[in-house]
């Protein structure tokens, strides 16, 4: 038994709840975008600033001990939050999309002309665009893990023919930032790894929302971004199984990666920071720090229990209202965070602009993932997503104010 | 908050009556039979999709519009109000029309997102004339 979460409480972690849009208190549900920050992730960044500031792993001095010590122990903290074995296999990058064309461009000397990278038809654009470009410079196959249109699941039964010998990579979401599948990942990943593939999970949309382990999910990589658990922008991780990241080459070079220089020849600094050249991100990695205290406290499962709860109301709702489409899957048991929507005869970004006279924030759009919304012959969705701190009254809010939408746009040519 | 000073937020917003009346009935919505010139465009980042079909008077200026796609409410009210207005209008002069144009027309003020939806209807129609030159000055 998960212990439930104090939501009210959990609302006064959060400043900008208590803010109003317009009259409207503010309703966010835009969480799949970026969250909102908790006070002891702001506190950690300003006590920082205020007391240690200084670059790390350069100075003998006071504050770059301070520093340094906090900025690794950052990297520790967040890797025994994803299970991983040792600092060595966090590389803290700009976030997601950093740490997924980081991880193409290293991975490139292993795919050669006539191999397969292997992706899904539900990928956000930067784990499709990475792959798909280091495929047409590598004159190597591009091929995806199908969809089903209704079911929102991937179909594994095709893994069968997609997996060969030639297969290098196979790059999936953990979750979906559309559809909310929660992908399986044992059977993929044994698959990919009985052809010597790598398995690359964004993990974006899960670390947020569920317990992730990388050791128990065998996966090689993983890429997910601070902004999105509870911390600022500017910081995301890149996860490797260190025997997988020692064997890579750094692809970024400069200060910080280094262990001695000439004229001539360079040669790399210890896992993880011979990926990290450059002043690294040290506040935001504090942050991202205080944000997985954070998010221990309150624990993972009973995230999961809170999030599946206000998730499948909006579904009841929502799915009982006359010309509301949803999409992904009916069954809250393989979805997480983000629910998509249509409603009949009011274009997405009405939707958007009508909720937030209401003071309700949601997303409308593509969602960074156009051959998906091409693949669901939808030009656009809504899409909510939930939080820690968000409320069935919430979810009323919205649904509420969708009916009030029908009436004012009702009847029109566009139904 | 200075923003919520500067927008709108009471009653209906950017969706007041005289908004939404232009989306549920939208002048000129439709097909022509034998238009002159036939252009559409889309706005990729949202899926909006415009067609415009225009007859052109033996004067040179717009005789007939007609428009039909996949639009906003926003658009949908700019297209209509837009429609109506080129009516009687030379190339030239539908190229010399501005953004302050096409707000003034619609009465609302919006963001930089939202101004997208609005501009598209004449976009798409000024790039009509651009297409098809011998109809007008060439829009340079």
């Amino acid at each position: 038994m998960t212990r439930p979460l104090n939501v009210s409480r959990i609302r006064k972690d959060f400043p900008i709840l208590s803010r109003k849009v317009g009259k409207k208190p503010l309703v966010y549900l835009d969480n799949a975008a970026t969250t909102q920050k908790p006070l002891s992730v702001l506190h950690a960044m300003d006590a920082y600033y205020r007391s240690s500031n200084a670059n790390v792993h350069r100075g003998i001095h006071r504050l770059a001990e301070e520093a340094t010590l906090a900025y690794e122990h950052a990297h520790t903290n967040v890797g025994d939050f994803i299970r991983a074995s040792s600092m060595e296999e966090v590389v803290f990058t700009r976030g997601t999309t950093d740490s997924l064309n980081m991880l193409a461009r290293m991975l490139a000397p292993s795919v050669r002309k006539g191999d397969t990278i292997l992706v899904t038809q539900m990928e956000h654009h930067s784990n499709l665009i990475p792959w798909q470009q280091l495929a047409k410079a590598k004159k190597a196959h591009l091929r995806f893990i199908p969809v089903g249109v209704r079911s929102g699941l991937l179909d594994l039964s095709t893994l069968d023919r997609l997996i060969t010998p030639r297969t290098k990579v196979v790059a999936l979401p953990h979750v979906s930032n559309v559809l909310g599948t929660i992908n399986p990942l044992s059977e993929i990943v044994s698959r990919a790894h009985a052809v010597g593939a790598v398995v690359v999970l964004d993990a974006a949309q899960s670390v947020p929302h569920l317990p992730v382990d990388v050791k128990k999910s065998k996966v090689d990589f993983a890429a997910f971004s601070g902004h999105m658990m509870y911390c600022p922008t500017g910081v995301g991780v890149l996860y490797g199984r260190s025997s997988s990241l020692s064997e890579l080459e750094p692809v970024v070079f400069g200060g910080e990666m280094v262990r001695e220089v000439s004229y001539r020849d360079a040669s790399w600094n210890d896992l993880p920071w011979k990926f990290e050249a450059g002043t690294p991100p040290i506040a935001e990695g504090i942050g991202l720090s205080a944000a997985v205290d954070y998010l221990r406290k309150l624990g993972m499962d009973s995230i999961r229990a809170h999030e599946k709860s206000i998730l499948s109301y909006a579904y009841k709702r929502l799915s009982s209202m006359r010309g509301v489409s949803l999409y992904g899957p009916s069954s809250v048991a393989n979805r997480s965070g983000v629910l998509a929507f249509n409603v009949k005869g009011i274009h997405p970004h009405d939707v958007a602009a009508w909720l937030n006279e209401d003071g309700v924030a949601v997303r409308a759009g593509h969602h960074c993932a156009m051959p998906l919304s091409h693949l669901l012959q939808i030009p656009s969705s809504s899409r909510l997503s939930v939080g820690v701190y968000n409320t069935k009254g919430e979810m009323d809010i919205l649904a509420d104010s969708l009916v009030r939408a029908q009436h004012v746009f009702g009847g029109s040519i566009h139904e | 908050m200075s923003e919520s000073k500067s927008r709108d937020f009471s009653g209906e917003g950017i969706y007041r009556e005289f908004i939404t009346d232009q989306y549920q009935h939208p002048l000129n919505h439709g097909k022509m039979s034998h238009p002159d010139i036939s252009h559409r465009e889309k706005n990729l980042s949202c899926g909006d999709d415009v067609s415009f079909q225009l007859k052109m008077g033996k004067n040179g200026k717009v005789e007939d519009v007609r428009f039909t796609g996949h639009l906003c409410v926003i658009s949908t009210a700019s297209a209509s109000l837009l429609s109506e207005e080129i009516k009687g209008k030379s190339p030239a002069q539908i190229e010399k029309m501005s953004r302050e144009d096409v707000l003034g027309l619609l009465g609302i003020e919006l963001g930089p997102t939202r101004l997208k939806c609005a501009m598209l209807p004449l976009d798409t129609i000024q790039n009509a004339f651009r297409i098809n030159r011998k109809y007008g000055k060439g829009g340079k």
